[in-house]
């Protein structure tokens, strides 16, 4: 499986490109936090040509709403949420310049040439790994949106966050290519 | 005719959301370590790994084990001679909620209807099935139902000529087209039979057997362990990334049905299979 590579953001070009799917990544530094709502928010913003809330150079969006922080904590549990809802929005952000998204389960074929074009990597984190992955965020900012709650734009300082590539610019899927290994036929076994 | 107390329900309710949020419990421990065994897959052993230490931080530290805390599902049986007294019981179920959910600083997921969709910020209302019992007492099952695995389940009106075959092939169909969405490793539960939410609502039930534990009748137990094979055939493994375990357990349940009807419901619970049961 290959050593694991630590990576910091913002993400550079060289490092997005050297990234192959299988690739075990410790991912360190800021990155964005949006769902559903905040994209769809965003999307309306690109439509009308105006700013968003940060720039997205660069950037890396994970895809989580987490628990509620208990007192003292930097944040609550944070694992991530399901990726493909996100779909429709993510071409037009990765044409504006974001180069990673963390999140779980497979990315549509739009998504993926974007990532092709554009140079960007989608990260599968595991999924209902949130209390040992929140061990990973040692600041959490507001950034827009306060009033979506846990669907608000956030920041977030992370520290060696595992996750795993899964769409890198190549068009490669970890999805579809870990799946072919280990299908059977019943009738084979 | 044996009273119980609405104050009673709520703290159990209240408690029993916190313990299914922050305790895996023995079962699906054991399960985990089984599937660590058999897992072939570098990436699957990996994510297992991550999934047992996670489960233990969670228990250690007392915080939610996933960050979604779920629809809180809630499986009642009233004993006949059972009067529940100070109140309305189904009020005194969200209330264990509304507690729990505040003070065990879980995620408030719920919202107030599909169409509007504003967060009731409560957790509440939780989905309650009830079901009469003979005695006098009163069990509650609380399962927090994560939304992922939820919006994965399938459920269709087979035609009897369809037969077992077609059984399988719904509940291949099902986890195939979910692939990495439901957090495998999953439970299935498969409903075979009643009418159309009959099915459903069995189906559901069946995911909180005790883990592993197969049907009494022998041909569903045998039909079981066929599902749980070519299920776990698929390659999907854990999370989804290929590999040997995709499932730790398929549970059938069946009921008697139409002569003209096969309803086949699939369940899917996830990997954070979340329930804690009391006898009040």
């Amino acid at each position: 499986m290959g050593e694991v590579k630590r990576i910091s953001t913002p993400l550079r070009t060289e490092e997005i490109v050297s990234l192959r799917s299988g690739d075990r990544v410790l991912i360190s530094g800021w990155v964005y936090t949006a769902r559903d709502a905040a994209h769809k928010r965003m999307d309306d913003l690109l439509r009308q040509r105006k700013e968003l809330p940060f720039d997205i150079k660069g950037q890396v969006i994970y895809y989580v709403g987490p628990s509620p922080a208990k007192p003292g904590r930097v944040i609550g549990s944070a694992g991530p949420t399901t990726a493909s809802r996100m779909d429709a929005y993510a071409p037009a952000l990765i044409a504006k310049g974001l180069k990673g998204m963390i999140g779980k389960g497979a990315r549509s074929a739009q998504v993926i040439r974007a990532m092709v074009e554009h140079k960007a990597v989608y990260f599968g984190a595991v999924g209902g790994a949130a209390a040992l992955l929140s061990r990973c965020i040692k600041e959490a900012e507001m950034v827009a949106y306060e009033d979506l709650g846990p669907e608000a734009i956030r920041r977030l300082r992370l520290e060696d966050f595992p996750a795993i590539v899964v769409n890198d610019v190549q068009g490669n899927d970890l999805y579809a290519e870990g799946v072919r290994v280990y299908r059977q036929e019943i009738g084979s076994r | 005719m044996r009273e119980i107390d609405t104050g009673q329900i709520v703290q159990a309710v209240k408690e029993m959301c916190l313990e299914a949020n922050y305790d895996l419990g023995p079962d699906m421990m054991r399960a985990f370590g089984q599937a660590l065994e058999r897992e072939e897959s570098p990436i699957g052993q990996e994510v297992l790994r991550q999934l047992i230490e996670n489960a233990n931080i969670a228990r250690q530290e007392r915080v939610p084990m996933c960050q979604d805390c779920g629809v809180t599902m809630v499986f009642a049986e009233i004993g006949q001679d059972v009067h529940i007294a100070g109140g309305y019981f189904l009020d005194a179920i969200n209330e264990g909620v509304r507690q729990g959910y505040q003070d065990g600083y879980l995620r408030k997921s719920i919202l107030n209807d599909p169409i509007h969709r504003v967060n009731t910020k409560d957790n509440t209302p939780a989905v309650i099935h009830l079901e009469m019992a003979t005695g006098d007492r009163l069990k509650l099952i609380v399962a927090p139902k994560g939304g992922g695995a939820e919006n994965m389940i399938q459920m269709r009106m087979l035609k009897p000529s369809d037969g077992v075959e077609g059984i399988k092939r719904l509940v291949l169909e099902t986890v195939a087209k979910a692939g990495p969405n439901p957090c495998p490793p999953i439970i299935l539960g498969v409903g075979i039979g009643g009418t159309f939410e009959k099915a459903a609502l069995i189906s559901k039930k069946a995911l909180f057997r005790k883990i592993g534990t197969p049907h009494p009748d022998p041909d569903i137990a045998a039909l079981e362990k066929d599902l749980l094979e070519a299920v776990n055939a698929l390659g999907i493994g854990p999370l989804g990334f290929g590999g040997r375990v995709t499932a730790l357990a398929v549970h059938a349940e069946v009921f008697a049905c139409h002569l003209v009807s096969l309803p086949v419901a699939v369940s899917i619970n996830c990997h954070a299979h979340r329930h804690q049961e009391r006898i009040l």
